[in-house]
């Protein structure tokens, strides 16, 4: 179980949060131009990689609030945990 | 009778004597004994037989590390597969010798078990000279420090020694150190505390085992007993900012031919029954070892009475100190010598060394220490192989967790002391705590001695019985087997021969399987490895893992503010969600069928009254509220007036509906949304994803207000009357108060002015009795019928409920649950969400196209209708079907297919019954089902197969009941 | 209600293990076939090639050692109750190379047709399984729904008492259904096809893709480049490790699935159970262990180890259901990485590269899928076209949003 650090509310433990999948991933501005194809991509396919991975997460049992990280896949460990609003930071 | 106690000495309480039985035999020990101490003092090695060869075995080490001497307790309570050696005595304690398979209790454990959190600033797990030193060190700087230690008491491996520390027994300073931190506020300091499974970010579970050693209170003599309510045992949940991992080393066997006798036990074992119990383990003694540390175990049996035959040292190179301590007690040294096999059935007899037969009852084995790294490598920790040690040890550092002394691979005690201390001032600088100066403890000078030697197994004899892994009967041959088959890893060895999958998890084995693989592979043990370290260190039970999470705790139940109503009025239950919901409420002699029909028919013919306060609500607020509800529900919410109510439906992404339900608008800025009663809580995140990570910019705020308000909705012809009687200042016609508009009134004084969408919270608490209780009316129907459903505060909800029923008492007002609501939804085809929808149905597929805007350029799953398999026309549509028969009940679930004949499998099938009921209006049973083309169909007959029969039934149209909409005004 | 013979009872002696399973042999530079990934699929595809094929010109590559993923990671449940015709097609179909295996490998693989129960507790649960039973009826599957007094005669020690937090209300049968020795599944089926003449090469990670166009022309590996005229995907987990050096997108997320054993006890747990409601799934195996699984873990993860509060609520729920459980203990918890689709259905098909094959998003089916599996595969490899029972899982189905959702109502797809 890990600690995360809620931007907002600082360390809790894993179990108040929930995850969101991969983050920077916008719904498309406009759906309706869009392929059958890139549609699905945009539903269905999401990258998957074994080491850094910036992803969305939610304080679901805290302040609900939702924010992105860096995390390594295989050790679990946060790199980096930012807002919404920020920008990903350079991973090594 | 306990022929092999020492007259004086160990930490055993002589005054008190316990009565035990073990394998049939009654026995007695005392307190502070364990179970296999009290066994060896009676001269009892043998505790049962192996598992798969059935040969004879015993207790062969003084704690966990123990491959042998598995137990069963039968009394007080059945629990399997303990070992002997960690069973503290108690009186009346009942034990047997197992092979292998323990045994269950039948019958369910009543103890009680539980769980605490605790947060340090440093955990320091083992309390013996390296522990204890690093917990001074940092409870003298200040630190939040906890302390666990397995053991019933602190010390460790001093507790089965005659070292000494500042010139004194060195438990006489384990007792200053233990008295020192209890002085300290922010320590906490657990015995009988086994640190198990060691986590991210400094997460450590330990299992705290807080009443067993007291017995049960008939069988108590003296002394404390374990209350009634104590938890027996409990799950520590400790956060610290470091673990010091000071958990000391496992003494490792050496293995050779037949190794697995009772009366074969490791050195440092026969040391602790000695020192710490008063237990002469034999009376005439072979040591055989392959380092130092097994010499003082031989000096001090000697030196207890015991006649040490010899020492044989595998190394040809002895230490000088130690063999003048052998010789000035006669004890022989074989240098360079090694134990090729032993004799003897029941308890070893003697020992064969090279050649020579000399005859013993016990046989003490050291082949060096294992570092206890198992909490280490848990967290991520990698190992190094050590070839002095011939062990894993601590391959690197590791943010947030050290190790020190035994099982850092540090030997002696001297180095142990310094070691905790180093690396508590390591872990304080890190966590911004200044070490203080004090003086540090003095061992007495080490023996020097000679390096160890690394020796797996003697290869003198039959591999068969030279026993690797003695609880799994593995031996070298097994080894030497799989490597022939063609394994190359220890991972397929350890499978192949299951060597270390046994109660002690490969404690003395682990290492020994790597060894004799490398050995017979010719390969480096360091480039081989170990199998990897997997919580828990020793086996937990399942029951200390649940805690508290058993029975009406397992999950919450939820209820409503009218529940103990529900409960007077003798409501038979239905779990939805996490809530408890009246499915119906029976009169005497009434069961189900009968009670739904007449909940039916009075809510048809009268007026009924529902507990709906399990439904989902958020109050969804702010400049943008109605742009954003625009977006979520597939039909459009932006047009809706202030004071008017509006059906919608929300879709995933992929176009499947996920929820429905109704929206008031109460302000231009400000919505009350419901949701289904199970999809309350992901419908909140889901809109909060959507607001927070896609529409930042749109100014709206949720707040979940379930629990805030209740909901009764007073359903049927009658109800017209029955809430104007309740509320006279509102004006309940049609005109003044039409279908899918909502009023807010007051209930009690005639005094106005509250706004009803304030919570109680805010008003400051209860008014006072002559206070209005402010109400919200709505015009909303699941039933087709005249309905108005009623909310209020919680707080007020029980007072308005009955103010409702008395009110409707002369109208003969009967209150229904969900299946009655579920019976007249579904004769008006509303779906329910999760029941006639599976995660594959749009609202198309519904018959709900009228709930799909046309007009919105973007909803939530719009773009996903457009794709070809929502296009194929022969999608599962729903539809009634009415079976033929007018008393044929479908059951829910049941498969339609064509028929009327069953051709042999695989059966086409159209779809299936998503609800079933019998219609009290209709007279007759029906039923909803999701049918392929299933519109395109109606008034066709097709099939379904129930109970080994085919039934035929009519598609017909979804609404069956009042399709005209006749009644919605009354 | 059906009764089956217990074949093995828990508790009994295993079996002697053959003398020689495999060599370990070098890497030939090119073969006709290469396959990633020496699991349960890789190797019974390997098999199936030779045995039903005669190819044999096969290298199947292992990073690690063979069987020692996912294969020896799950709770060995073998049953073929899905709700879909697609699904139930393949597992069926599974089932039944499954009732021959032992014979057809000629090793001893412990399958026990012990009879699964799927426990109903609302219901919602009820309808939903009722609804599987009929479909698996129609399709030829032996399916049961059992009252929970029915339940009590199946497995006696589940607690149907109805002061349960959630009572049991019945559960779906499949008495067909059982457990078998996952180690010895991965080496019977490695024996066989060593024994064929297929090179199982250990130790021997995939770096990248030998491309010509739009053609596999062979793989490059840490024991240097081998040519292949054909090369199959059976990675589960690192799958998209793979497809990513090609730049191929596939819809399939790894994450942590944990499972744990007890210590060996005396047979009390004489079938399967599972629940999705209270969440715990449990078996006895022969040896006596209890075996445990839940829910996987609920982000990506690649570590081969998940969260201990998932184990704690999973003690929770077993001790819920099963009272004599409570001490019982906790010998030894694990993970794998399991590769999930959005439908928690395979992918399983062609790709756009010639002669680059797919096999992955099994999530938690794969082990009960494996002969099936590795017969449709070898089938496929062989002719360039899948084999109907694989042919619905192609990765289109994503695009035409004809999914084969397996999460809705099928209980727990473990």
């Amino acid at each position: 179980m890990q600690l995360i650090t809620c931007p907002y509310c600082g360390p809790r433990e894993e179990a108040e949060f929930h995850y969101g999948g991969q983050a920077h991933v916008p719904h498309p501005a406009d759906p309706g131009s869009l392929s059958d194809e890139e549609w699905a991509h945009h539903l269905f396919f999401r990258d998957n990689p074994r080491g850094p991975f910036a992803e969305r997460w939610v304080h679901a049992l805290g302040c609900r609030r939702w924010f992105n990280a860096v995390r390594d896949t295989v050790s679990y460990r946060f790199h980096h945990i930012y807002r919404l609003d920020q920008a990903r930071p350079e991973t090594p | 009778m306990n022929a092999l106690r020492l007259p004086a000495g160990g930490r055993i309480d002589r005054s008190t004597t316990y009565e035990f039985t073990f394998n049939g035999q009654r026995l007695t020990g005392h307190p502070g004994d364990t179970l296999a101490s009290a066994l060896l003092a009676h001269g009892i090695h043998r505790t049962g037989t192996s598992i798969k060869l059935g040969r004879p075995r015993g207790i062969a080490a003084a704690w966990a590390e123990d491959p042998n001497g598995l137990i069963q307790i039968e009394e007080p309570f059945p629990e399997p597969m303990l070992l002997a050696t960690t069973v503290e005595l108690t009186d009346g304690l009942t034990a047997r010798g197992i092979p292998g398979q323990g045994r269950l209790a039948d019958v369910p454990d009543s103890a009680r078990y539980d769980a605490r959190h605790s947060h340090a600033d440093l955990l320091v797990i083992g309390a013996g000279p390296t522990g204890l030193c690093a917990a001074l060190t940092a409870a003298r700087a200040g630190a939040r420090v906890v302390l666990v230690d397995e053991q019933s008491e602190a010390g460790g491996y001093l507790l089965g020694s005659t070292d000494r520390i500042d010139g004194g027994p060195a438990l006489d300073w384990v007792a200053a150190a233990t008295a020192e931190l209890a002085g300290f506020a922010d320590v906490l300091h657990l015995q009988r505390t086994t640190a198990f499974g060691h986590f991210d970010d400094g997460f450590v579970l330990a299992l705290e085992r807080r009443t067993d050693h007291l017995g049960t209170p008939t069988h108590v003599l003296g002394g404390e007993t374990a209350p009634p309510h104590k938890s027996r045992q409990r799950v520590w949940r400790i956060r610290a900012r470091h673990v010091l991992v000071a958990a000391g080393a496992h003494e490792r066997p050496v293995v050779f031919s037949d190794n697995d006798r009772p009366g074969i036990m490791l050195a440092g074992g026969a040391r602790t029954y000695l020192h710490r119990y008063g237990v002469l383990a034999g009376r005439d003694v072979v040591v055989f070892t392959t380092n130092d540390s097994a010499y003082a175990a031989a000096v001090d049996l000697a030196d207890a009475g015991a006649r040490v035959h010899a020492v044989v040292d595998a190394r040809a190179a002895t230490p000088a100190a130690w063999v003048q301590k052998c010789v000035r007690r006669g004890i022989p040294v074989r240098a360079g010598r090694l134990v090729t096999g032993t004799e003897g059935v029941e308890r070893i007899t003697a020992v064969a060394v090279a050649g020579e037969r000399i005859p013993c009852d016990l046989l003490l084995v050291s082949g060096g220490w294992n570092p206890a790294v198992h909490l280490f490598s848990q967290a991520g920790g990698t190992l190094r192989y050590d070839g002095g040690l011939g062990a894993f040890v601590p391959g690197e550092e590791r943010d947030g967790v050290s190790v020190a002394g035994g099982a850092a691979g540090v030997a002696e005690l001297g180095g142990c002391l310094a070691d905790g201390r180093r690396a508590a001032e390591g872990a304080l600088g890190g966590l911004g705590f200044v070490p203080v100066d004090s003086p540090s403890p003095v061992a007495e000078a080490h023996v020097d001695g000679q390096p160890s030697l690394v020796l797996w197994r003697v290869a003198d004899g039959d591999q068969r019985t030279q026993f690797v892994d003695l609880q799994r009967d593995a031996t070298v041959a097994d080894i030497a087997c799989a490597i022939g088959a063609g394994m190359r890893t220890v991972e397929h060895v350890k499978r192949y021969t299951t060597i270390g999958t046994a109660h002690d998890q490969g404690k003395t084995s682990g290492v020994l399987a790597s060894g004799i693989a490398a050995e017979l592979l010719g390969r480096p043990v360091g480039e081989l490895g170990t199998t990897t370290f997997r919580p828990p260190y020793t086996p937990v039970a399942f029951a200390a893992l649940a805690g508290r999470d058993r029975g009406s705790l397992f999950d919450p139940e939820r209820t409503t503010a009218v529940h103990a109503w529900h409960v007077a009025r003798g409501a038979v239950w239905e779990d939805v969600g996490q809530w408890k919901r009246p499915r119906y409420y029976p009169l005497p002699g009434e069961d189900m069928e009968a009670a739904v029909l007449r909940e039916c028919a009075a809510v048809r013919g009268g007026v009924g009254i529902l507990d709906g306060s399990t439904l989902g609500k958020i109050d969804v607020q702010g400049p943008d509220a109605a742009e954003f509800l625009n977006r979520l529900y597939t039909n459009m919410i932006a047009t809706l007036k202030v004071g008017s109510v509006r059906y919608g439906v929300m879709c995933g992404a992929d176009g499947m509906v996920i929820d429905d339900g109704t929206v008031l608008r109460l302000a231009g800025d400000r919505f009350l949304v419901y949701t289904t009663t199970g999809g309350a809580a992901a419908v909140l995140e889901w809109m909060e994803e959507w607001l927070q990570t896609e529409w930042p910019d749109l100014r709206v705020y949720l707040t979940s207000v379930t629990e805030q308000w209740a909901t009764f909705p007073v359903v049927g012809p009658r109800s017209r009357d029955v809430i104007g009687t309740v509320f006279p200042d509102v004006d309940v016609s049609n005109a003044a108060f039409p279908f899918m508009t909502w009023r807010d009134t007051v209930l009690g004084s005639n005094r106005s002015g509250h706004d009803a969408s304030t919570p109680r919270s805010a008003r400051g608490g209860r008014p006072a009795p002559d206070q209005d209780v402010p109400v919200r009316l709505a015009r909303v129907s699941f039933s087709g019928e005249l309905a108005y459903e009623v909310n209020v505060d919680s707080w007020y909800a029980r007072a308005v409920w009955e103010r409702l029923v008395a009110a409707g008492e002369r109208h003969g007002i009967t209150p229904y649950g969900t299946e009655t609501m579920h019976v007249l939804r579904a004769e008006k085809a509303y779906p329910i969400v999760g029941q006639d929808t599976d995660g594959t149905v749009t609202p198309h597929d519904l018959g709900m196209s009228w709930a799909v805007s046309k007009k919105k350029p973007f909803f939530v799953g719009k773009r996903s209708f457009h794709r070809a398999d929502n296009q194929r026309a022969d999608r599962k549509q729903l539809v009634a079907l009415l079976p033929v028969d007018r008393n044929l009940f479908l059951p829910e679930g049941s498969q339609v297919i064509e028929g009327p004949s069953v051709p042999e499998p695989p059966i086409p099938m159209l779809g299936h019954v998503t609800s079933s009921y019998r219609s009290a209006a209709l007279e007759r049973t029906f039923a909803l089902a999701l049918v392929k083309a299933g519109r395109t169909r109606i008034g066709e007959t097709v099939h379904v197969p129930v109970a080994g029969a085919l039934v035929p039934v009519e598609v017909a149209e979804p609404v069956v009941f009042d399709p005209e909409g006749a009644r919605r005004d009354g | 209600m059906t009764t089956v013979d217990r074949a093995v009872p828990p508790g009994a002696d295993l079996p002697e293990h053959a003398d020689f399973l495999w060599r370990n042999p070098e890497p030939k530079r090119s073969y006709d076939v290469v396959i990633v990934g020496a699991g349960g699929h890789g190797l019974a595809t390997a098999h199936y090639l030779a045995k039903n094929h005669g190819i044999r010109d096969v290298a199947v590559l292992e990073r690690s050692w063979l069987g020692g993923g996912n294969m020896c990671r799950n709770t060995t449940i073998i049953r073929s109750n899905y709700l879909w015709d697609e699904s139930s097609a393949i597992y069926e179909h599974s089932l039944k190379l499954w009732e021959t295996l032992e014979e057809d490998l000629g090793y001893p693989i412990l399958f026990s047709q012990r009879g699964v129960l799927n426990l109903a507790h609302s219901l919602q649960d009820v309808r939903d399984s009722v609804r599987r039973v009929e479909a698996n009826k129609l399709n030829g599957i032996d399916a049961e729904w059992l009252t929970p007094d029915e339940v009590k005669k199946v497995c006696p020690i589940v607690n149907t008492s109805q002061e349960l937090r959630y009572p049991v209300l019945g559960a779906t049968y499949q008495p067909r259904a059982g457990i078998a020795r996952h180690d010895y599944v991965a080496w019977g089926f490695a024996r066989r096809a060593d024994e064929a003449g297929i090179d199982i090469i250990q130790d021997c990670a995939v770096t990248g893709f030998r491309t010509a166009g739009d053609r596999i022309t062979g793989v490059r590996t840490t024991r240097g480049d081998i040519a292949a005229g054909k090369v199959v995907l059976c990675a589960a987990g690192t799958t998209t490790v793979l497809t990513d050096m090609l730049g191929l997108r596939i819809p399939v997320q790894s994450h942590p699935l944990q499972a744990l054993v007890s210590e060996l006890l005396e047979p009390v747990h004489p079938t399967v159970v599972m629940s999705n409601h209270v969440h715990v799934y449990v078996s006895q195996a022969h040896k006596g262990e209890l075996v445990m699984g839940a829910g996987v873990d609920p982000y990506n993860g690649y570590g081969q180890r998940g969260a201990f509060h998932v184990i704690e609520r999973q003690m929770a729920a077993a001790v819920e259901l099963f009272p004599v459980f409570a001490r019982a203990h906790l010998l030894r918890s694990w993970a794998g990485v399991v590769d999930v689709c959005p439908d928690a259905s395979p992918v399983v098909g062609k790709t756009p590269y010639e002669g680059l094959y797919l096999n992955c998003g099994w999530g938690t089916g794969g082990f009960k899928a494996t002969p099936g599996l590795g017969w449709s595969l070898a089938h496929m490899i062989a002719n360039d076209e899948p084999h109907p029972c694989i042919a619905p899982f192609g990765l289109d189905r994503f695009v035409t949003g004809a999914l084969i959702d397996e999460h809705g109502a099928a209980g727990v797809a473990h």
